[in-house]
């Protein structure tokens, strides 16, 4: 495949540190649901793809966000 | 001069109550103090001879034609500039006001040119109509004099002529330049009898500061200034009230023609965003609407490698639909999608999501706002609650502080631009942020009281900071924040650490602290603070973080909800907001209501008569990811050049290359028609009908001039391809349309084609609880209730210049040019713009051996391409600027996958690059070159 297996990563990763002001399980919360809200479901299942490929990459309330996700 | 004569009361309205009450020619009126008899005369029905005054210019008491006696008054004094008092009794007709009219009008005709019949102003000309009105019968004074009949004609101008011979030095030319649109391009040269109109220095038209605005031409009363499309086509014959195509300022103009053949654009005075001005695109580049380049028949081809073959309409509409059918049953509803246009009506746009959500059975659209300002619909989404601009242009006139960041309004949105310079030369404050010494830093009686001069990418460290001084120097306004906000405290203690402090950013963001501080004061504390901001803004990857930032900064000052304050986004295109408005993007329906809402989607579920997915469908740049996985397979784009104006061009054209189905949808054969595979004609502006909506939520009437030049409606093509895929979408008229838009949509409830030509033009919210439209929002309340404050840590790009790529690259547009020039490279107006050049300083120059108009090679580390070099000192060193107005220039092969962190807006404002000569020994010497060689080591 030619797809950037990154982009899901880089992109929930740079939300997490945009709401990295907040407390971790608000900041879990509202990373949670940004991506509910602008991602499309294929994204979604990627994401989950790469976070169950146990990657090192993700920030850990990205994986966290994740699990709520699912 | 125009063909349809809107009123003229001879000098500008005075604001207050009509509390002077006096008497013209025997008829009562009553007006405001400070108007001038002339206006009160007009306005008692009384139309007094007058040429060198009009109600767009303040009176200048120059032609004496308009002379008056009034009882009690010794003399004839002008009624221009002649105050009106309680019980005044002025006489306009008089014998003794006649005879003096008859004389003025015989001096004047005794040095004009008398070729009524033949001058291309014949029919149009106020000279000619005072001639009439003072009753002038002969000339006594003949040629023999000295006079200025051979005065030789400037015919450089592309799109109009300067003829002095007709010239009645009114000054009417003038003062438009100077006080309408700012740029004092013009004087008048000489004294007496040698006065005469001169373009700058004595310069021709072409080689002065004249902006071609038009200012000038419309108000000549004579055919001095003439547009050459008047000259060579004859006076127009019938006028059509439509609204501009090109930027989000939303201008209404008259098209003036001769049967369907457009002889002139005409800034209507009625227009609520222009008032009567107009730019150089808007007033004079319509010339692509009906260029040879146009393509009005339907094309289609099996492969990208195929030739075109011309169709007729039904089989592009049957091959479009029979491919989209089959891909989605190949591999899945996901697999399609669309791209709506910020260039096409309200009305077009809707039926395109409509077609996606309800035939192509996902929420797969998206727009072009993507890649400008989503992050403001999300940014004042959260804030405010409603993801559009505060204020309407008018409210420029109302404030004491101007804060213009990343926008360059005199080159991107010049009519507005012209609205604020009025205001700033009346003594308002100016406030700019950004890299690059724009026009509006210093220019004819302008100069910004602050220009903060950021590094690229600093945006939102340089608003914190504002913030933490307006906070911590006790600046907030407390009773504003406390009625009508939330989250204050927590975004106060936030903004109030010292790491949001100007003395601790000042190394990040390259602005002096102390300089910041005075900025930050007087934002604050200066009267009425209003924030203007453009894609310099939105285009990074915080653009969103930046537009709450500014939202936060404006609430904290109490600079919301009210005349003269409020954030508003300078939009890109015509109807950026509209298409926003429409539904445009994956996530919202019309209205912003997201697809997750449940009571939102059975509103459309019920009227359409299907089941809409409640989660969102793909934006454009995953789109282009999903491309090149394989699960995206086919693109509608709706006239839109995504091949030319999206970042990462090798990304996107491996996207394009990747799917098995393209149609585009456009005037001409764009760079993305190049991966097409179904071509659909366009229609222009003038072959429309429908609503624009501009950046104060203007909705603009756009009424067709002429038929469809391929025979069909765009919006009947999408609704035919809709129903060819087994959806039938049926409307016989674009107002119906509009009528379904307002049956589902909160904010257009009220919004209707009959209120639309009743009131000129309404902005919404227009609904039961504002039937008249909202001119500025959040009076007495945040459309979410409290306006809310949000934490916005700056989070620096991920894109840094680096030992091989030193240097950052911003992009932005020119005046005479639009986007990616697809229509103004098609008008005269190359003239002055025939290619992007790479503005560079001097410094930076220097050390690479680069010298003013050397071709050089711009390079990143996505891709390369080259140009020719500008020593500008514009910007400050180590930031290099282009404009993306050719395709040839290719600015988008240097920008990058990054983008805004909660839009995807991509981040066109900050690319690391390199630049070198594209010849690197082209003009130097041995000694000259090896010096070269090693400064550029030096630097990387």
């Amino acid at each position: 495949m030619s797809h950037d297996e990154a982009t899901e990563i880089r992109l929930i990763n740079k939300i997490v540190v945009h709401f990295a002001y907040l407390p971790t399980e608000e900041a879990v919360i509202e990373v949670a649901n940004h991506v509910s809200r602008f991602w499309d479901p294929r994204m979604k299942r990627r994401l989950f793809e790469l976070v169950d490929s146990e990657t090192k990459d993700f920030e850990p309330v990205a994986v966290a966000a994740t699990a709520l996700l699912r | 001069m125009t063909l349809l004569k809107e009123p003229d009361f001879g000098t500008p309205a005075k604001d207050g109550p009509a509390s002077v009450s006096l008497e013209v020619d025997g008829m009562r009126v009553s007006v405001p103090e400070g108007t001038s008899v002339m206006r009160a005369a007009a306005m008692a029905g009384v139309d007094v001879p007058k040429l060198c005054a009009t109600d767009r210019l303040e009176a200048f008491g120059s032609c004496r034609l308009c002379l008056v006696e009034i009882d009690g008054r010794r003399g004839t004094p002008a009624s221009c500039t002649t105050p009106v008092a309680d019980g005044m009794v002025v006489h306009t007709q008089t014998p003794k006001v006649a005879k003096l009219r008859e004389n003025v009008m015989e001096l004047y005709i005794s040095d004009h040119p008398l070729d009524c019949l033949t001058c291309a102003a014949n029919g149009d000309c106020e000279l000619q109509d005072m001639a009439g009105a003072v009753g002038l019968r002969q000339v006594r004074y003949g040629y023999e004099g000295e006079n200025h009949l051979d005065a030789v004609k400037d015919q450089s101008n592309p799109y109009f002529d300067f003829d002095p011979s007709k010239c009645i030095a009114c000054s009417r030319c003038v003062r438009a330049c100077d006080e309408i649109q700012g740029t004092f391009a013009l004087t008048i040269e000489g004294r007496g009898f040698d006065s005469k109109v001169s373009p700058g220095a004595g310069e021709s038209f072409m080689d002065s500061e004249c902006v071609s605005c038009g200012a000038c031409v419309q108000a000549c009363p004579t055919a001095t200034l003439q547009e050459k499309s008047v000259i060579q086509l004859g006076m127009p014959s019938r006028s059509v009230i439509t609204t501009c195509a090109y930027c989000g300022v939303g201008c209404s103009f008259k098209a003036e023609l001769r049967g369907d053949e457009v002889v002139r654009m005409v800034p209507h005075k009625d227009g609520g965003a222009n008032e009567g001005h107009s730019c150089v695109k808007g007033r004079f580049a319509f010339g692509y609407a009906t260029h040879p380049d146009r393509m009005l028949r339907p094309m289609v081809r099996e492969k990208i490698t195929d030739p075109w073959r011309e169709v007729e309409w039904d089989e592009a509409i049957g091959t479009v639909a029979r491919r989209m059918l089959e891909i989605r049953q190949r591999h899945g509803a996901g697999a399609i999608g669309a791209i709506t246009s910020s260039r096409c009506t309200n009305e077009e746009v809707y039926v395109v999501q409509k077609m996606v959500r309800a035939a192509f059975g996902n929420n797969n659209v998206d727009t072009c706002a993507r890649v400008c300002h989503s992050p403001t619909g999300y940014g004042l989404k959260q804030t405010f609650g409603e993801s559009a601009g505060t204020q309407d242009f008018r409210s420029v006139a109302q404030s004491d502080v101007i804060m213009v960041i990343g926008a360059n309004p005199t080159d991107g949105h010049p009519v507005f631009a012209s609205r604020m310079k009025q205001r700033l030369r009346q003594g308002a404050k100016l406030i700019v942020v950004d890299p690059r010494r724009i026009d509006l830093v210093r220019s004819p009686h302008i100069e910004a009281d602050h220009h903060l001069q950021l590094k690229p990418g600093t945006n939102v460290a340089v608003v914190n900071a504002m913030a933490h001084v307006v906070v911590t120097e006790g600046l907030v306004d407390q009773s504003f924040v406390g009625e009508r906000c939330e989250g204050f405290d927590e975004w106060a203690q936030f903004i109030s650490g010292t790491e949001n402090s100007p003395e601790a950013v000042e190394s990040i963001t390259g602005v002096p602290a102390s300089e910041l501080r005075a900025a930050a004061r007087l934002y604050a504390q200066g009267g009425n603070g209003a924030i203007y901001y453009g894609l310099g803004v939105t285009e990074h990857s915080q653009g969103s973080t930046m537009v709450m930032g500014m939202a936060n900064l404006a609430m904290a000052c109490g600079n919301i909800g009210r005349d003269g304050v409020g954030v508003n986004p300078l939009r890109g295109q015509n109807n950026v907001q509209g298409s926003c408005d429409m539904g445009s993007f994956p996530h919202e329906l019309s209205g912003y209501r997201h697809v997750s809402d449940d009571a939102a989607r059975k509103v459309f579920e019920n009227l359409w008569g299907t089941t809409l997915l409640a989660e969102p469908g793909l934006r454009i740049p995953n789109m282009f990811d999903a491309a090149i996985e394989g699960t995206f397979r086919a693109l509608f784009v709706h006239g839109e050049d995504i091949a030319q104006s999206d970042p990462n061009v090798k990304h996107v054209l491996a996207a394009l290359g990747a799917m098995e189905l393209v149609v585009v949808q456009d005037l001409f054969l764009n760079e993305t028609a190049k991966f097409a595979h179904v071509f659909l004609p366009g229609a222009s502006f003038l072959e429309k009908d429908g609503t624009f909506t501009n950046a104060e939520r203007r909705i603009n009437r756009v009424r067709a001039v002429m038929k469809p030049k391929s025979g069909r409606h765009e919006w009947d093509i999408v609704c035919q391809i809709a129903t060819a895929m087994g959806y039938p979408m049926q409307y016989d008229h674009p107002s119906q349309i509009m009528d379904e838009i307002a049956s589902v949509t909160p904010t257009f409830t009220g919004v209707s084609f009959d209120k639309l030509d009743e009131m000129g033009s309404v902005q919404w919210p227009c609904n039961e609880q504002a039937p008249d439209g909202t001119p500025i929002m959040h009076v007495d309340a945040f459309t979410r209730g409290l306006g809310r404050f949000v934490p916005t840590p700056f989070v620096p790009t991920d894109e840094r210049s680096t030992r091989r790529f030193p240097l950052i690259l911003t992009t932005g547009r020119i005046l005479s040019q639009y986007n990616v020039g697809a229509q103004t490279r098609r008008t005269a107006n190359i003239a002055w713009h025939q290619e992007d050049v790479l503005e560079i300083h001097s410094h930076d120059a220097e050390v690479r051996g680069i010298e003013d108009g050397d071709e050089v090679t711009l390079a990143s580390r996505v891709g390369a391409t080259t140009l020719h070099a500008q020593i500008s000192d514009r910007m400050p060193t180590g930031v290099v600027y282009t404009t993306f107005h050719y395709p040839v220039t290719g600015a988008n092969v240097v920008t990058t996958e990054n983008s805004d962190w909660a839009t995807n807006c991509p981040e066109y404002k900050v690319t690391a690059v390199q630049v070198t000569l594209a010849h690197p020994v082209s003009h130097l010497n041995g000694e000259a070159a090896a010096d070269r060689e090693l400064a550029v080591g030096l630097v990387d």
